[in-house]
């Protein structure tokens, strides 16, 4: 996918245009296509996410109770928080091209930092995220510094190494040293240096506005980053990294660059992912757990601007909602053979992703480009607000 | 020293259950281009088919059984899996990359879905369930078991690729693929067997891991595919000697590390992943890799 032929929008301008423009559409002018490219369109979806809490509509199948339960705002809190983190994984995977298989060590590294820093150190729950973001892009800079040389045995070994590292860190979270991480059942979080607007069931909606706020950050920073001289040169990196550097560009301080801030987010949505699920638990330091980052962006439409964010939230809201569905009466009611298939989440994911790599390469986001015009603003809108 | 002999055995153990996956990783990547994310999930399949062949046969006849189910179950995924899925995406390696993610994923959540996600005991017949003295060492058979078996595949894989006229073709396609099929050689055929083979060693992985550990999960194999990982990029890709002095290298770092700093086996091997990284020489454009 890093060979298509229309490169991603890296700026306002509308990819479809640059490679379609000229046969497909020659009397269509182009500023009419252009307005959602400029701000309306994330406003539009920001203003709708943040009102959400107060509404109290029944989505029958979708949600079990109203959208201001609770229930609901937690699982749209944490599909949020995914969405962020399949945003910041796409700046190295879409925008880059460089693959991690790495990138759960800073998600880990975030959830457990903070947690940690807020039990062992007594910090409250905002000094202790800081402490943990600064920790992280020092590992950021060392760790990535050593993958990037894995790089020497093409894109597959920095994938290898950073898998490795995130491999130990894994095990040593899952040891259980000293006690300190709880092992395999993780560690609740440690609600004495959270403020006291974030505890609690009643307090779900302030949560849910902080994992929006996440996002909204994750967002702001890809989109203009990607917009700026250096998000090209990343572009040129994934495209021809000889060329970049013919021109006199260092691709490996770039490579380096935006592995450190995409680790920084990744640390970022650890701390809020503690939050919102109240807990860390070993899972989110699995290779399993950036290999479900990497389906989401893929899935959604990587180097894109909203494919990341789609893929995270289709994707989380699957997981969770497959799993009850596995338990209801519909599943009862088919075949023996078809319950123990259901029953997994990450079977029906994982077929669906195989499935989606042959049927959609460029996945949700480019599916918009291959039809017409007027269908397609309303895909986009759509899936913009899911 | 008797605790010395037990860990270079043990490790050496470790090591040669590393080497039968990371060969056929190293074997598949080096001349398709592919790195097989499912190589982890055809071994836990493959090892759960033995398990349920060795459970219905008992005794040592019975694990010989399940370990030829065992590699035949690894063998036929592999090829079923490269005919259906892989050949399609032919010089598409991230779309190949990201196909064999899905099925990581997929796979071992079927296994656990059909078999529970507690692991299991493997049955070990009464034979090789007991220890031997070596020098002073009581050391588990499963070993020794595992070293010869390794030692077995090594000496195989060798004699296939310098004797036989496909090992010839995979040996050329590992070196230069396009001047290969340039000669008129269908190099797909060869793909298919090389994922075979992949897949075949995977599957005896799969039932000597359970041999070697006593026990079976269904990610299991995902876990024991990220050392082969390590062990593939420390011993350099599609070189087979490479990759068994590697493997031996790594199970036996872990093994000592493990006794001798208190549990740090797995961060001793990715330091020596990383110290071996470090010494190579800085990464030159190469312009088109992977």
């Amino acid at each position: 996918m890093t060979a298509s032929p229309t490169p991603t929008p890296t700026t306002t301008e509308n990819p479809t245009a640059t490679a379609e423009a000229p046969p497909a559409s020659p009397a269509r002018p182009a500023p009419a296509r252009q307005w959602w490219r400029g701000p309306i369109v994330p406003a539009a979806v920001l203003l709708v996410l943040a009102i959400l809490p107060f509404s109290a509509v029944e989505v029958p199948i979708l949600l079990d109770g109203p959208v201001n339960s609770p229930g609901s705002l937690q699982l749209l809190a944490l599909c949020l928080v995914f969405a962020g983190l399949a945003l910041g994984y796409d700046l190295m995977f879409g925008r880059t091209g460089l693959l991690s298989f790495g990138h759960a060590l800073y998600v880990a590294g975030g959830a457990y930092g903070t947690q940690l820093a807020m039990t062992e150190l007594g910090l409250g729950f905002f000094p202790a995220v800081l402490l943990a973001l600064v920790g992280g892009a020092v590992a950021a800079v060392l760790l990535g510094a050593v993958s990037l040389r894995g790089l020497a045995l093409g894109g597959i070994g920095f994938a290898m190494v950073t898998l490795a590292f995130a491999e130990a860190g894994s095990l040593w979270v899952q040891r259980n040293p000293g006690g300190m991480t709880g092992g395999e059942e993780g560690l609740p979080l440690h609600t004495e240096g959270v403020p006291e607007a974030f505890v609690g069931v009643q307090n779900t909606a302030n949560v849910y506005w902080l994992s929006l706020g996440y996002l909204v950050l994750v967002a702001a920073v890809v989109w203009v980053a990607v917009s700026r001289p250096v998000g090209r040169i990343w572009q040129g990196i994934r495209d021809n990294e000889q060329r970049v550097s013919v021109l006199g560009y260092d691709p490996f301080r770039h490579k380096l660059g935006v592995f450190v801030l995409a680790s920084t987010l990744g640390v970022l949505g650890g701390a809020m992912h503690l939050l919102v699920t109240a807990g860390v638990t070993p899972r989110s330091s699995t290779a399993q757990f950036t290999l479900t980052l990497l389906v989401m962006v893929v899935l959604g439409g990587s180097g894109t601007r909203w494919g990341p964010v789609i893929g995270g939230v289709l994707f989380t809201f699957l997981d969770q909602r497959l799993a009850v569905l596995a338990s209801s009466e519909l599943v009862d009611g088919l075949p023996e053979f078809l319950h123990a298939p259901l029953s997994e989440p990450m079977v029906i994911l994982g077929a669906l992703f195989v499935v989606a790599v042959y049927v959609a390469p460029g996945g949700i986001a480019s599916i918009r480009r291959s039809l017409s015009w007027g269908p397609s603003r309303r895909t986009e809108t759509k899936g913009a607000e899911r | 020293m008797s605790t010395l002999v037990l860990l270079t055995l043990t490790g050496l153990g470790l090591g040669a259950l590393y080497f039968l996956i990371a060969s056929g990783l190293a074997l598949i990547f080096g001349l398709m281009d592919v790195l097989n994310f499912a190589h982890g999930a055809f071994l836990t399949v493959s090892a759960y088919a033995a398990w349920r062949t060795a459970e219905t046969f008992a005794g040592t006849g019975g694990l010989a059984l399940a370990a030829l189910v065992g590699t035949a179950t690894g063998a036929l995924l592999a090829i079923v899996v490269e005919l259906v899925l892989i050949r399609r995406l032919y010089g598409r390696p991230r779309e190949q990359i990201l196909v064999t993610v899905g099925l990581s994923l997929a796979i071992p959540a079927l296994v656990q879905a059909v078999w529970g996600a507690d692991s299991r005991p493997f049955p070990v017949p009464e034979a090789l369930s007991g220890t031997v003295g070596v020098l002073g060492a009581q050391v588990p058979v499963s070993r020794f078991v595992l070293i010869v078996a390794a030692g077995l595949v090594l000496a195989a894989v060798t004699l296939f690729l310098s004797r036989t006229r496909y090992g010839l073709i995979v040996r050329a396609g590992v070196e230069n693929r396009a001047m290969v099929t340039a000669l008129g050689i269908d190099v797909t055929r060869a793909f298919t067997l090389v994922f075979a083979i992949g897949g075949a060693l995977a599957g005896l992985a799969g039932v000597l891991g359970g041999l070697y550990f006593g026990s079976l999960s269904p990610h299991q194999g995902t876990s024991l595919l990220v050392f082969a990982f390590v062990v593939v990029v420390i011993g350099g890709m599609g070189s087979i000697p490479g990759v068994a002095l590697s493997a031996l290298a790594v199970g036996l770092v872990q093994q000592y590390a493990n006794y001798y700093v208190d549990g740090y086996g797995d961060f001793a091997v990715v330091v020596l992943l990383a110290a071996v990284v470090l010494a190579r020489p800085a990464p030159r454009l190469a312009g088109g890799t992977a």
